[in-house]
């Protein structure tokens, strides 16, 4: 549970964010639009603890946040998310390795072949099989951008953090993510929230699409006054991580019988009769 | 058809290519002609041959008062006081710009004292280097420190401060440390620059290093260069000038072959 009570985040002079107050259950999948400029990523960037809040308190799971990013928050970013120098096998083990061994950060060994094969697993389910070898700049973006997914989620963080993760790629890719993070976000205990400027892409996969707008918008009134919610829309029917997903291919099928209700008439019981 | 859009087949590039050497060696052995026919003791341009007699000497046969190859160990003097100055630079460079580069703390205590001392004519502080160590290797090799690290360091700093934040930040979010993070991500990643940067001091440290070695040394390229003038022995100097070009372009090369060999990964970015 992520709680954020009344934040306020300030440049100097510049509002940009105002009376924030949002709580986010676990296994959400909250999804933050809203106009450019209008404080989303600053938004993202507190609950990843790269900016701190100028007044107000994030907590998760009642502790205050960590002033710095740390690994029980992961993020994708929508560039720059995979390190160039290494292979997807060792984008994806890097994690592991910080773990691992504090002073070399590298591991070896069997404990480097469990790894490995985690890794690989890993690198199957977003589906980059084949590609263990390759560096990034031998992707497409969008397998990047899987690999970027593979590589946060190796350390099972508890939030992961999306910054228009998909906003570079073409629409038939961005398709193709959108099953792959929608798979993910259902088999992974994960509380998921992203930014984007897609509206059709927020209310495919959010269970919940929260807009930032700012009330007060004219020039002369633009620094005094920041962005602030201006609706929280929970999308109905209500999808839920690991439930039956609504907009699965069957869903105009019959209803399944979910046995008799209090309304129906009482069953006949076999010894009345008798 | 526009200039611009011109290109040239892969025979003329390589015609294009050779033309000004050719032409600079025609203009030579003119010049040459031309001065020695008034006058056929005359120093300036020597003939070809006569620069053909004295590679010959210089290199292959003994010098008659040392019994020493003179060409061979004035290259390995010169070649070795060069790599120390650059080694250790580069060492500096590694250990002081991505310090600098990382730890804002660093950076607020280090970075103005750096740009600052770059800014040193390094050979006016070549007397104070004479006098407080000596005339021996090691004020020859400080010189060429001196020149070049300070440099080296500020541009490594930079390429640390230019590696996309949002890197840093996936790193973190991995659980990494700072030692971590300075380890597996900004380390490898600024490899291939300090080579490259090292390609482009090399020029300036040859010239730190023959300013050194003009002053004072008993062997070396530029102690034998600064030697010899003092006969008008254009027949030597010529050729070691050649002699050290040669060696610079060839450090070149091999640097930025050695830099495509172990971070095969910095090619891509070039071309994607």
């Amino acid at each position: 549970m992520i709680v954020i009570d009344n934040v306020w985040k300030e440049y100097g002079d510049q509002i940009v964010l105002e009376r924030i107050s949002l709580s986010i259950e676990d296994r959400a999948f909250v999804a933050l639009v809203g106009p450019s400029g209008c404080g989303k990523t600053t938004f993202l960037k507190l609950l990843l603890g790269e900016e701190a809040p100028s007044r107000g308190t994030i907590t998760l799971d009642g502790k205050p946040l960590a002033a710095e990013p740390g690994r029980d928050r992961g993020v994708v970013f929508q560039r720059y998310s995979v390190f160039p120098h290494l292979t997807v096998l060792g984008n994806v083990l890097l994690g592991k390795e910080f773990e691992a061994s504090r002073f070399r950060a590298r591991l070896v060994g069997p404990a480097r072949r469990e790894a490995i094969a985690e890794a690989r697993a890993l690198i199957a389910e977003v589906g980059l099989s084949g590609a263990e070898d390759k560096y990034p700049a031998q992707l497409s973006g969008g397998m990047q951008q899987r690999l970027a997914l593979a590589q946060a989620l190796i350390m099972r963080p508890r939030v992961l953090l999306l910054d228009e993760p998909f906003g570079a790629l073409d629409p038939g890719i961005r398709a193709d993510i959108h099953v792959l993070m929608r798979r993910l976000w259902n088999e992974t205990d994960l509380t998921v929230v992203m930014v984007t400027h897609d509206m059709r892409e927020a209310f495919t996969l959010a269970t919940r699409v929260v807009a930032f707008e700012r009330p007060r918008d004219r020039p002369d009134e633009r620094e005094r006054y920041g962005a602030s919610l201006s609706s929280d829309i929970l999308i109905w029917p209500p999808r839920k991580a690991g439930g039956l997903d609504p907009d699965r291919p069957d869903w105009d099928d019959p209803a399944a019988s979910l046995g008799p209700s209090r309304d129906d008439p009482a069953p006949v019981l076999e010894g009345a009769l008798a | 058809m526009r200039w611009i859009n011109l290109k040239p087949s892969r025979s003329t590039q390589l015609l294009l290519m050779l033309a000004p050497f050719v032409l600079l060696a025609l203009a030579y052995a003119l010049g040459s002609a031309a001065r020695l026919a008034d006058n056929p003791s005359d120093k300036l341009l020597p003939a070809l041959a006569t620069l053909v007699d004295t590679i010959n000497r210089m290199a292959f046969q003994p010098d008659v008062r040392t019994g020493e190859l003179l060409l061979w160990t004035d290259t390995w003097s010169s070649l070795g006081r060069l790599f120390a100055g650059l080694g250790i630079s580069t060492a500096i460079a590694l250990g002081f710009g991505m310090a600098i580069g990382m730890f804002p703390f660093v950076r607020a205590f280090l970075a103005p004292f750096f740009a600052a001392i770059s800014m040193v004519p390094p050979l006016a502080l070549l007397p104070i280097l004479f006098i407080v160590m000596g005339l021996g290797e090691t004020s020859k090799i400080t010189l060429i420190v001196i020149g070049v690290a300070p440099i080296m360091v500020r541009d490594l700093a930079l390429k640390v401060m230019e590696l996309p934040r949002e890197m840093i930040v996936k790193a973190e979010t991995l659980g990494a440390t700072s030692w971590q993070i300075a380890l597996r991500v900004v380390l490898p990643q600024v490899l291939p620059r300090l080579i490259t940067c090292l390609r482009l001091q090399l020029g300036p440290a040859w010239l730190f290093l023959i300013a050194a070695e003009a002053i004072s040394a008993d062997s070396g390229l530029g102690y034998r260069i600064f030697l010899v003038r003092r006969y008008l022995s254009m027949d030597v100097i010529f050729p070691y000038v050649v002699w050290i070009t040669v060696l610079a372009i060839g450090t070149n090369l091999l640097l930025d072959w050695l830099r495509a060999k172990v971070f095969p990964w910095s090619e891509l970015g070039k071309t994607a």
